[in-house]
């Protein structure tokens, strides 16, 4: 099984299926899902057998399922591909969350026929371009895959998008443009620094070339603006949160939990790998650009009242914290920020997710228009709590190890910074409370019947009632707050919903308590980066003094 | 250096096998001129089509079938058959044959949709067909075309100066007139058609005058000749150098429209024919920059430190007044103009980098953009409102609700002219941006990142023009001409050519590459 092109067989897979969903005949358009959602899960059981056949952990070599062939020789481009424990564990949270995001997805095109079918096409889409780009090994082939990945994305978010959606696409491809374009000049730049020939783009041709001087910097300065630009990071954020807003909670998912991190993925595979020495230089500017993300996007988020922009601006926060972790170089903050990669793609999937629940049934994503709905739909209060818990990294789920892991690892070189930074934790609590507490604590929505309007006094009065049977809740705490009023009754979760917020919320849990598995498979390409970088952990054992880790002699 | 002058006219060494190409050409041309005057009215659109289709596939079989004995230097010095020729040939008469075809298609009509057979009628009217049944019909623009071919052919081959003047005006006459002839706003397009030619005579001007001075200093107007004086001249007639460069330069970046002898671009674009302005877009182009790679590579390349910086400057100019400009057009066909002016920069990047690279990196641009852009006009012909030529913005609001074939073609020709990844528009730009970065020095890098935030900014034009197409509810009553079956042939090959040279340029970069040597003498 050594000889199978996985990587390949991961592309060509979804991409045909996306093929054959699109050219789908308008009658039968209603198999679009079903076909679209078993391409996803056929792609994600290849990625598993793959993984497991084909990976050894703590392999000697850098790259593994590696496969390489000619592409334009002439421009000295390859068609290269491979995975360290990163990118494999990228992938895999991809092709996990692609069937969990199709399946979230199900009704968000009502009227059918060939908009659905677009519309899945191009969720099917991503997959081959999100293989892609973490798989290349071959900078040309990455840029590629970098760019060429916004269409898909332009099109979810500016045709089936919500309100002000083509501003959010315009102004999302605009700004992941200008820095990609920006990158083109650095890759080839790069690759007339490097041996050149006909495979001159190559990783491995161009690690090491210890370029140094000004040119390094320059070359770094090009790739991190892309990188800083998708990754989100402040100042170049802004067109995160419209775009999240803008776009189905599915396609935000998709653009938050897994395309942001080619970003900071970037950044360890390419910014590190390929320019040590800029990257120490410019390792200030970084470490506080970060910081400013961290509290930027926390300090934000408490006072958005659209739910998916408060979502939006918690990444920009925990993005703060992959950023600052990679740029600590330790392999304790290097380890969480790329366990941190993971475990954000999973609880900002839950979170983007339930809170589409939450706009399905209500249609409105401003958090004044809910209130009291725990009682009414307790599951999905449930759900959305965990997910909550898990981004402002409760103990015993899994971000909490890796916000641990990055901050720790970070207060042993930057311990300013670091000080700074976890002010973010205590603001990540305010923020998920808050918001838990707007749209799920209070009285709970009282439902109007269609043309019969209920008196209030006698609405308060059956709600007392109610109330009186239930335990544990004193019928004063909800003295004072209107209940909110609705046309309908509230459901909870449905069947394909509970399909949808189980294995997340599995995952989450489940790597809090073991997340040794997926340690172990980033630690080997955590500790060949720090080695490329050459800088070695400063000694856990020894107090941090003022004067050896004021972070100045970077 | 005296000039010589020979004791008697001596019959100089002709290849004709070398010279066949532009011979079929315009012996092509000449037969068109006849089946004007002889073939009957109703058989004469269909006549006129096959002999210029059949001329354009027999000169492309010429250029294929010649051996390299048979190519090198001929005429006595003044054409050079070598492989940036060939290469340039076998573009324009690509090229040449989509645009031809573009211009064909009668759109369900008796003749030719896109020319008028009377400058005063209106389309569809009494007066208009009064002037079809006198016979005064509109077939005279396929020798026009066949003519200017033939010149564009001879442009990049011609190794004198005379030479390339006459190529120059060879092409340029008959696209004077072709701008004129539009069927409808027929007023914009006797304008168009009038600047044109005013401003191209003043640009012939100015390359005969630089002709003069560089054969003042050089003692001879072959390109070789002049190269070689930078060595031997005596420094007598140095002040002539400079002025010479400045002035034939001119003249071809007039051609190619580069800032800031671009103002003539967006009127003509505007004004002519449309299937005309895709031939023009892609033809003359690549015609002029063919004459521009010989010129610079042969002629002045040993005098270079002496102009370069001047043309450095332009390049920056053409692709930062285009890119800008371009955001605040309304008319797509002007849009596209200016699009065009900066795409002409992105070329002069690669022009001035002096390397074999450069050469390629040229060859490829003006193909990848040529094909795009022979197809992006063709759509624009092709959208119609009340039977005219939808060519303001607005009309094009939600044209991909009702055509999404056509729609997404035109949006993946855009893509294409962003230089999104997978498209063709990208390889061109990476083509020609690495020579500039490699060899260009300091300058270089500095044209390529106004080039990459120039890219930006037409990216956000076209991405405009999608959203246009796509995300906004439609408000005219906006169609598509029908039936048009050349036209959407010629779509199809756009959208191939643009996806192939994306994913696998391969084989035209190394065709390119085997093409880029230029022989002298």
């Amino acid at each position: 099984m050594d000889n199978m092109p996985w990587l390949t067989l991961l592309m060509v897979v979804p991409l045909v299926g996306s093929i054959a969903v699109a050219a789908l005949p308008s009658r039968s358009s209603a198999l679009a899902r079903p076909i679209a959602l078993g391409v996803s899960l056929l792609t994600l059981a290849i990625g598993v057998v793959a993984a497991a056949t084909s990976f050894t952990r703590g392999s000697d070599q850098q790259f593994q399922m590696s496969e390489q062939h000619e592409w334009i020789p002439q421009l000295g481009v390859s068609y290269s591909l491979g995975v360290d424990g990163i990118a494999l564990s990228l992938i895999l949270m991809a092709l996990v969350l692609m069937p969990i995001c199709l399946l979230a997805a199900w009704d968000d095109v009502p009227e059918g026929g060939g908009r659905e079918k677009g519309y899945f096409a191009l969720l099917l889409l991503l997959l081959p371009f999100m293989v892609g780009v973490f798989a290349a090994t071959d900078v040309f082939l990455f840029y590629v895959f970098f760019e060429a990945m916004l269409i898909p994305v332009y099109f979810l978010i500016g045709m089936y998008g919500g309100e002000r959606r083509q501003a959010a696409a315009v102004k999302f491809l605009l700004f992941s443009l200008a820095g990609g374009l920006i990158m083109l000049v650095g890759v080839i730049a790069l690759y007339l620094q490097g041996p050149g020939g006909s495979d001159g783009f190559l990783l491995e041709r161009l690690t090491g070339l210890e370029i140094g001087g000004n040119t390094e910097r320059w070359l770094f300065v090009a790739f991190f603006i892309a990188f800083a630009v998708k990754a989100p990071m402040w100042p170049v954020h802004t067109w995160l949160p419209d775009a999240a807003t803008a776009a189905r909670p599915a396609v935000a998912t998709l653009l938050v939990g897994v395309l942001d991190k080619v970003g900071t993925f970037g950044m360890i595979r390419f910014c590190l790998q390929l320019f040590p020495e800029a990257s120490q230089w410019a390792t200030p500017v970084v470490i506080t650009l970060a910081v400013v993300s961290v509290l930027y996007g926390a300090i934000l988020a408490i006072g958005q009242r659209d739910m998916m922009r408060l979502i939006a601006f918690t990444s920009i926060s925990h993005f703060g914290f992959i950023v600052m972790g990679i740029f600590a170089f330790t392999s304790v903050s290097q380890a969480g920020s790329n366990l941190y990669m993971v475990n954000h793609g999973f609880a900002t999937a839950a979170l983007f997710l339930i809170a589409g629940m939450l706009v399905a049934r209500r249609g409105s994503k401003r958090i004044d228009d809910y209130g009291g709905w725990q009682r009414a739909t307790p599951v999905l209060a449930g759900s959305f709590l965990v997910a909550g818990l898990a981004t402002l990294s409760l103990p015993g789920l899994s971000t909490f190890v890796s916000e641990f892991l990055v901050i720790a690892g970070t207060w042993s070189r930057y311990p300013v910074a670091t000080a700074f930074a976890v002010w973010g934790v205590v603001l990540a609590a305010i923020y998920i409370l808050l918001m838990y507490k707007r749209i799920f604590t209070g009285p709970p929505p009282v439902i109007e019947a269609v043309g019969e309007a209920v008196d209030e006094a006698v609405a308060a009065g059956d709600l007392a009632s109610s109330d009186s049977e239930l335990q544990y809740i004193r019928a004063d705490i909800d003295e004072g707050r209107r209940p909110l009023r609705l046309a309908a009754p509230l459901r909870d979760l449905g069947l394909r919903e509970k399909l949808v917020v189980a294995p997340i919320l599995a995952i989450l849990i489940g790597l809090g308590f073991f997340p040794q598995p997926v340690l172990d498979t980033l630690n080997p390409a955590v500790e060949r980066t720090l080695q490329i970088v050459g800088v070695s952990d400063t000694t856990p054992s020894v107090p941090a003094d003022a004067g050896s880790t004021s972070g100045s002699d970077h | 250096m005296p000039p010589t002058v020979p004791a008697a006219f001596e019959a100089v060494e002709i290849s004709y096998w070398a010279l066949s190409p532009m011979i079929v050409l315009l012996v092509g041309a000449f037969v068109g001129v006849l089946v004007e005057a002889f073939v009957p009215r109703g058989t004469r659109h269909l006549a006129q089509v096959v002999v210029a289709v059949g001329s354009i596939v027999l000169s492309l079989a010429a250029l294929v079938f010649m051996t390299e004995t048979e190519t090198g230097i001929t005429v006595g010095g003044t054409i050079a058959v070598d492989g940036p020729t060939r290469f340039m040939q076998g573009a324009l008469l690509v090229l040449g044959l989509l645009g031809l075809l573009v211009m064909a298609d009668r759109l369900g009509g008796d003749t030719a949709d896109a020319f008028t057979p009377m400058g005063a009628a209106s389309p569809g009217s009494d007066l208009e067909a009064q002037a079809a049944r006198r016979g005064w019909s509109t077939t005279e623009a396929f020798p026009l075309a066949l003519f200017a071919l033939a010149g564009m052919l001879l442009f990049p081959a011609s190794n004198d100066l005379l030479t390339m003047f006459v190529a120059l005006e060879l092409l340029s006459l008959p696209l004077y007139l072709m701008s004129g002839l539009a069927r409808r706003r027929r007023l914009l397009s006797q304008e168009a058609a009038l600047k044109y030619f005013l401003l191209g005579a003043f640009s012939s001007g100015f390359f005969l005058f630089g002709a003069a001075l560089l054969y003042g200093y050089a003692g001879s107007i072959g390109l070789p000749e002049i190269a070689a004086a930078a060595s031997t001249s005596t420094g007598e007639f140095e002040g002539l150098l400079l002025p010479g460069v400045v002035l034939v330069i001119v003249g071809l970046l007039f051609k190619v429209g580069a800032v800031p002898f671009h103002s003539w671009t967006p009127d003509v674009y505007q004004g002519a024919p449309t299937p005309v302005t895709g031939f023009m877009a892609a033809c003359t182009k690549a015609a002029a920059f063919g004459a521009l790679l010989r010129l610079m590579y042969v002629g002045l390349e040993t005098t270079r430190w002496e102009w370069h910086i001047g043309v450095v400057v332009i390049a920056a100019l053409t692709m930062i007044v285009g890119s800008v400009l371009s955001v605040t057009q309304t008319d797509i066909k002007r849009l596209l103009a200016y699009s065009s002016i900066a795409h002409a920069g992105f070329i002069i990047v690669a022009l001035i980098s002096f390397d074999r690279t450069a050469v390629e990196g040229v060859f490829f641009y003006v193909v990848a953009y040529g094909v795009s852009t022979i197809a992006a006009f063709a759509i624009v012909n092709l959208v119609r409102e009340r039977d005219a030529e939808a060519t303001h913005l607005s009309q094009w609001a939600g044209l991909g609700r009702k055509h999404p074939w056509l729609s997404g073609s035109f949006a993946l020709l855009m893509l294409a002219f962003a230089g999104i990844p997978l498209t063709s528009g990208f390889t061109a730009k990476v083509a020609a941006f690495m020579p500039a970065l490699e060899h260009g020095g300091l300058s270089g890098v500095v044209l390529v990142v106004i080039g990459v935030l120039m890219s930006a900014i037409t990216a956000f034009v076209y991405i405009r023009l999608i959203v246009l197409m796509f995300f906004t509810e439609p408000t005219g009553d906006v169609t598509v001409a029908a039936p048009a079956t050349l036209s959407l042939a010629v779509i199809v090959v756009g959208v191939i050519v643009t996806i192939a040279l994306g994913v696998f340029p391969g084989p035209l970069l190394e065709l390119a590459e085997q093409s880029s040597i230029f022989i002298t003498r």
